[in-house]
């Protein structure tokens, strides 16, 4: 059981907005764009400043550092300086005596602009030399050789819609003045160290002086790992000026309106195959939405280009990418950081060569896994590849055959109701590939009384990475988890933190664990040595709780032990640092072994398709994946049943929609709908591979956030599958999200000729 | 007049803005951070809680979602948060969650906690299927709902089935430890309380279940003068000469649980299904929804194809009756001055009545629609005798398809027919696109659902590989 858990359904656990604010604490609302692109002629505040309970409006001319917030590129303002280029662009902080009262006064000031084209389309920003950073080219073989080889050769486009995080817990943050010049921050953010390094800029003073404190977060998905940080620095910035706490909690609609999504990709593919259906060359184009200005979308398209093969080996690839800039919100990172893109385009890519060569998807997928020893068109090797290990565990323990006959049978005797079905091969690299971030530290006290405190730089935000760090330490020092706690995250306590991204959270956090605890562990074994008299500190253990002489129970429990370590002037405090080996990346080439391994796995999925209505049920998701030696079966169940149905969202109903004009329309819970507990499978099944080993996770597990969500890439081609086994399915342009809209205009469509 | 009511255990008297949210007052003034502010709007039940209303000598408990649910209509009610649920062990609904790990960021756990110990306490016959529609205006983010549902399994399987009286209940709910032993007490201290007057002639902006007002002016509420028509709601719902007649405050959960309704509706629970979450159908008046005036209205769109009637009092009690087909002016515009009330509504029923209803939206459930229809339809042999036609999202209006219904009087049901009545329907009709679809979409999206209509009701009489 995940003792959070318990926290939680007793309605006690603190998130930023519930924690007891400071006397005279003041709140702030954000002032933003009502325009998509255009020249700031006119920013009046003095009507505003009149408005009631308002103590202050702040603009880029508050600022007394610099103006700049951009984490890879430094292209991003805090506040709008002389124009604005998309619609939710911050312009200005109301500060007043209640977050009503801070909104009421937004009305009151005026703005005027000179409007400037707007650009939502990737091809084109594309077309119109928009683009963020030059393109990014991976490639291996010779593709265009190849294809002259090939006996089939398929082409065509892909259009992949964005997704909202839907967090449950808004975007916010408390700042405090302190009496040194500088800020404590409560935020909820995925990088501390982030909205550190930012606060600081944009106050003109050293990052010692700002302090960041993360207890938890209400859901983050990566949408908290850089856009938690405007908002913390706005909260800082008039916490600064004004010497008073001031707190900033974004509504739904601003959370909505002002924040990035994942990226909308547009693609072109090329698939090369021989007449057995083997994949000999593969070109893709990627159009990458990236919005206004870069955040971390050069990360996300490097990780879309180390995923462009997705489960295959395929010997002559290449494949571009580009970073179109549009007038919408930044977007940035979610759960897959561009993965999902990369392996939707060669999933489509698989779908529509098998239509071609008259063949099913799985039996193309299947001849193409990778398999040990087969080299990733980045130069990586693969090893321990569990690709067909997982896929073969699947068709078995799932009757892959008799869901075949099944979904045949359901098909002959039903008109109105088909059914289909997908298999999903995964394959995801663990590591942040921009290697410098694979590093972590941890800091372990044990108290006199025996009880254990652990920092890290890993921010607890449902993924469960507290229980696991705490399973980690009580392993390792043999104690009950109980007397553990893990606590929040902090830049005092843990400098220079990475953000808890990448899936990356438990392997580095968990591992610098690991090693401060066997620290403390050799430091205790040697003080209970000379507690018994004992020279060689080898033969005593510490087992539950109980030191052991020779494998004996001694009299010696924790609490003693501990005890007389701190009267014996023992140091009972550990810091660990860990760095991820034998990963590097070479930019100049684009070749490298980035990651330190990879996850595998394997879904099965059937849905049901309405024809006459054009609606659907996602029926069954059978899964085998590979976690390694799980840390904790549950958290992982639980991660990998929310990350599919994350997935399936994505790529089912949640749609964005935006108008010409750059403004979001889908902009409330009611317009954006995400999967409700009657749209989800009635059962989503789950077997743990057995028999993976991973010597790079803590404990031999295997990282777990990411992975699981592109299983949900399944769902999309069930559905294609049902689609098309009435009628033949236009596949020039694969859209996506499968809404019921498009679902039943490609029925008709394709019904019509 | 201060507000007066139960919060939790203790009694609160308050002049906090009656027209502001339930959900601002227990986190603003109260400290009560349990329920979550997510978003604003009913959608996503994080901020779910519990009323107690007295009915006769017992007080009888639903979910709300308090974030658009106005104080001002807490008058003489208890309130219970989940700070309110919890004592110094898991309660019974907290254990099965944490023994199955069902929550993982917790932000929308104590509203599950809260959806489901209104449900304990509402319903005495437990089913996984029921106890599963609870929760259905709950989202989830983190969970995809498998330990969630896991978790309500082991709940349904160890509880045994509650007594039928309600005082009997509590003991029973008390022992089960699904709520405190303090609830017991509530309904005597309640009968202390001030109670709300008759509101109907009172001055100010009339407001019922507020579900859609709090959401879409909820800053120019607070600036107004508010009548609060459901305080004392005691809606009925009977029959007469043939006609079925609901007050304006029925509910739809109240509509969903008459057995008149369910006599003449035997699919109303599935239906509801399709409409709105207990935490909505709890609150929503029906009246509401029609003078709503949404073009989209589910409720609307039902009442329409019945033909029903709508009441109009004036203050000085004048009454006059209403075809809902004439009541709609054009967008978001009605036939009712501004002194009157909608009061009642009324429809025909007969024993060879044949409803059905369709909506396609985003997500299949709780959702608005692209598009909506019912069909209100009586047949001598195979010949349509009578027919009611409506749709939803087509239109400025909730549009009665006229035409379409006036061709399918006296037809004998075909494939010809149908596909005939699709075509009329898309010709009759005038979307635009929106969010919720393109104009074409929702075209071809009513033909289909008018086909549906026939096709689910008359399966015999069709041929499906011709409809498609």
């Amino acid at each position: 059981m995940n003792k959070d858990v318990i926290k939680h359904v007793r309605g006690e656990t603190f998130f930023i907005d519930d924690f007891p604010v400071p006397e005279g604490t003041l709140y702030a609302a954000v002032f933003d764009s009502p325009v998509a692109h255009g020249i700031i002629k006119k920013l009046e505040v003095k009507k505003a400043l009149e408005s009631k309970g308002v103590k202050a409006i702040l603009t880029a001319e508050d600022i007394p550092g610099e103006n700049q917030i951009g984490n890879i590129i430094k292209d991003e303002t805090l506040l709008a300086e002389s124009k604005v280029e998309y619609i939710g662009e911050p312009v200005a902080v109301i500060v007043a005596d209640t977050p009503e009262n801070a909104r009421a006064a937004r009305s009151k000031i005026e703005i005027e602009f000179e409007e400037l084209p707007v650009i939502t389309d990737p091809r084109e920003a594309m077309e119109k030399g928009q683009l963020i950073a030059p393109p990014v080219v991976f490639s291996s073989g010779d593709t265009e050789k190849s294809f002259a080889e090939c006996d089939t050769v398929v082409e065509g486009r892909v259009d992949i819609g964005g997704q909202e995080h839907l967090y449950l817990e808004l975007q916010g943050s408390l700042a405090i003045p302190d009496d040194n010049g500088g800020v404590k921050l409560l935020s909820g953010t995925q990088s501390p160290t982030a909205v550190q390094r930012a606060t600081a800029n944009v106050l003109g003073v050293p990052m010692n002086k700002i302090e960041v404190d993360v207890p938890r977060l209400g859901g983050a998905f990566g949408g908290k790992e850089d856009q938690a940080t405007p908002w913390a620095v706005m909260a800082a910035l008039a916490a600064f000026k004004l010497k008073k706490p001031v707190k900033l909690i974004l509504n739904r609609q601003e959370d909505l309106r002002m924040t990035g999504k994942r990226h909308p990709y547009s693609a072109d593919y090329k698939i090369g195959l021989n007449e057995e259906g083997k994949i000999l060359a593969y070109e893709v184009t990627y159009f990458q939405n990236s919005g206004a200005v870069a955040d971390l979308s050069s990360a996300i398209l490097e990780r879309t280009l180390f995923h462009t093969t997705g489960s295959y080996f395929i010997p002559n690839v290449k494949a571009t990418g580009y970073m179109c800039r549009t007038n919408l919100p930044p977007n940035t990172a979610f759960r897959g950081f561009g993965g999902p893109q990369g392996m939707f385009v060669i999933e489509s890519a698989i779908f529509k060569a098998a239509k071609e060569l008259g063949k099913s998807p799985w039996e193309i997928q299947k001849k193409n896994l990778l398999n040990e020893g087969d080299y990733f068109y980045y130069g990586q090797r693969a090893e321990r590849v569990n690709a067909r290990k997982t896929w073969d565990k699947a068709e078995n323990i799932y009757e892959f055959n008799n869901k075949l006959k099944d979904v045949e049978k359901f098909n002959t005797e039903n008109k109105i109701l088909k059914k289909g079905i997908a298999v999903m091969p995964l394959c995801f690299g663990i590591s942040f590939t921009s290697s410098f971030l694979n590093q972590a530290s941890a800091l372990v006290h044990i108290y006199t009384d025996g009880s254990v405190g652990i920092s890290t730089a890993a921010v607890e935000m449902g993924q469960g990475v507290n229980e696991k760090i705490k399973q980690v330490a009580a392993k390792v020092l043999s104690v009950s988890a109980d007397r553990i706690k893990i606590e929040t995250t902090n830049t005092t306590r843990i400098a220079n933190t990475s953000p808890t991204a990448a899936s990356t959270g438990a392997d580095l956090n968990g591992n610098a664990t690991l090693l401060a605890c066997n620290s403390l562990k050799e430091r205790l074994k040697k003080h209970a040595a000379s507690m018994l008299g004992e020279e060689d500190s080898a033969k005593v253990e510490i087992k539950n709780e109980t030191v052991l002489h020779n494998g004996a129970s001694t009299k010696i429990k924790w609490e003693e032990l501990v005890s007389s370590a701190y009267l014996n002037r023992v140091n009972l405090s550990a810091h660990a640092y860990y760095a991820t080996p034998d990963i590097y990346f070479d930019r100049e080439k684009n070749k490298g072994r980035p990651f330190a391994y990879h996850v595998y796995g394997t879904a099965i999925t059937t849905a049901t398709v309405d024809l006459l209505r054009g609606t659907y049920e996602i029926d069954e998701v059978d899964i085998v994946h590979d976690y390694g030696k799980s840390l904790f079966p549950s958290i992982d169940k639980g991660q990998t049943e929310g990350a599919v149905v994350q997935g399936i969202g994505w790529l089912t109903i949640e749609e964005l929609v935006q108008n010409e004009k750059g403004k979001l329309l889908s902009n409330t819970f009611s317009t954006y709908k995400i999967p409700d507990i009657y749209s989800v499978p009635d059962e989503i099944k789950i077997h743990f591979l057995e028999e993976s080993e991973n010597p790079y996770g803590p404990l031999k597990s295997k990282a777990i956030g990411e992975p699981p969500f592109m299983y949900g890439i399944s769902a999309y081609f069930a559905i294609l599958n049902a689609m098309d086994s009435f009628v033949s399915i236009s596949l020039e342009k694969i859209e996506a999200p499968l809404t019921h809209e498009r679902v039943l205009l490609k029925i008709m469509g394709a019904k019509r000729g | 007049m201060p507000e007066e009511f139960i919060l939790n255990k203790k009694r609160i008297v308050t002049n906090f803005n009656p027209a502001r949210s339930l959900l601002d007052f227990l986190r603003k003034e109260e400290k009560l951070t349990g329920p979550k502010e997510v978003c604003k709007e009913g959608d996503c039940g994080a901020c779910a809680v519990l009323i107690g209303e007295e009915k006769g000598s017992v007080v009888t408990y639903k979910s709300v979602a308090s974030c658009i649910y106005p104080l001002g209509n807490v008058q003489g009610k208890h309130v219970v948060t989940i700070e309110g649920l919890t004592g110094e062990d898991l309660n019974f609904i907290q254990y099965h969650f944490a023994k199955e790990d069902a929550a993982q960021c917790g932000y929308c756990t104590p509203g599950y906690v809260s959806s489901l110990t209104a449900y304990f306490l509402k319903s005495s016959q437990y089913s996984i299927e029921s106890a599963i529609d609870s929760v259905s205006g709950n989202i989830c983010r983190c969970t995809g709902y498998a330990s969630i549902k896991r978790a309500i399994v082991n709940m349904i399987n160890e509880i045994n089935s509650a007594p039928l009286r309600q005082d009997e209940k509590l003991n029973f709910l008390v022992r089960q430890k699904i709520i405190p032993e303090y609830f017991k007490d509530i309904p005597e201290r309640l009968a202390e309380l001030k109670k709300a007057g008759d509101t109907k002639h009172e001055k100010g902006t009339p407001i019922a279940g507020g579900t859609d007002l709090l959401v879409q002016q909820p800053e120019e509420l607070t600036n107004k003068q508010i009548s609060f028509l459901t305080v004392n709601k005691n809606s009925s719902i009977f029959e007469q000469n043939g006609e079925v007649v609901l007050s304006a405050d029925t509910t739809f959960e109240d509509f969903g649980e008459s057995t008149i309704i369910r006599k003449y509706f035997p699919d109303i629970d599935e239906t509801l299904k399709l409409i709105a979450s207990p935490l909505i159908r709890n609150v929503a008046t029906i009246g509401g929804n029609i003078v709503n005036a949404s073009p989209i209205g589910d409720f609307t769109i039902i009442l329409l194809a019945l033909d029903a009637k709508v009441v109009l009092e004036n203050k000085t009690g004048e009454k006059r009756t209403v075809a809902l087909k004439d009541f709609y002016k054009g967008y978001k515009a009605l036939d009712k001055s501004s002194d009157e009330l909608l009061t009642e509504i009324k429809f025909s029923v007969s024993e060879n009545l044949i409803f059905n209803f369709e909506k396609v939206s985003k997500r299949t459930h709780l959702d608005i629609a692209s598009v909506n229809t019912a069909l209100a339809i009586s047949l001598s042999g195979e010949t349509i005798e009578n027919i009611g036609l409506s749709a939803g999202g087509v239109a400025p209006v909730p549009k009665y398809l006229t035409e379409t219904a006036s061709y399918l009087k006296g037809k004998e049901i075909n494939n010809e027919t149908v596909l005939k009545a699709a075509e009329i329907s898309r010709s009759e009709i005038l979307p635009i696109s929106d969010v919720r679809g393109s104009a074409d979409y929702k075209k071809a999206l009513l033909g289909r659902l008018i086909e549906a209509h026939f096709f689910k009701l008359f399966p015999q009489f069709l041929n499906a590989e011709v409809l498609l």
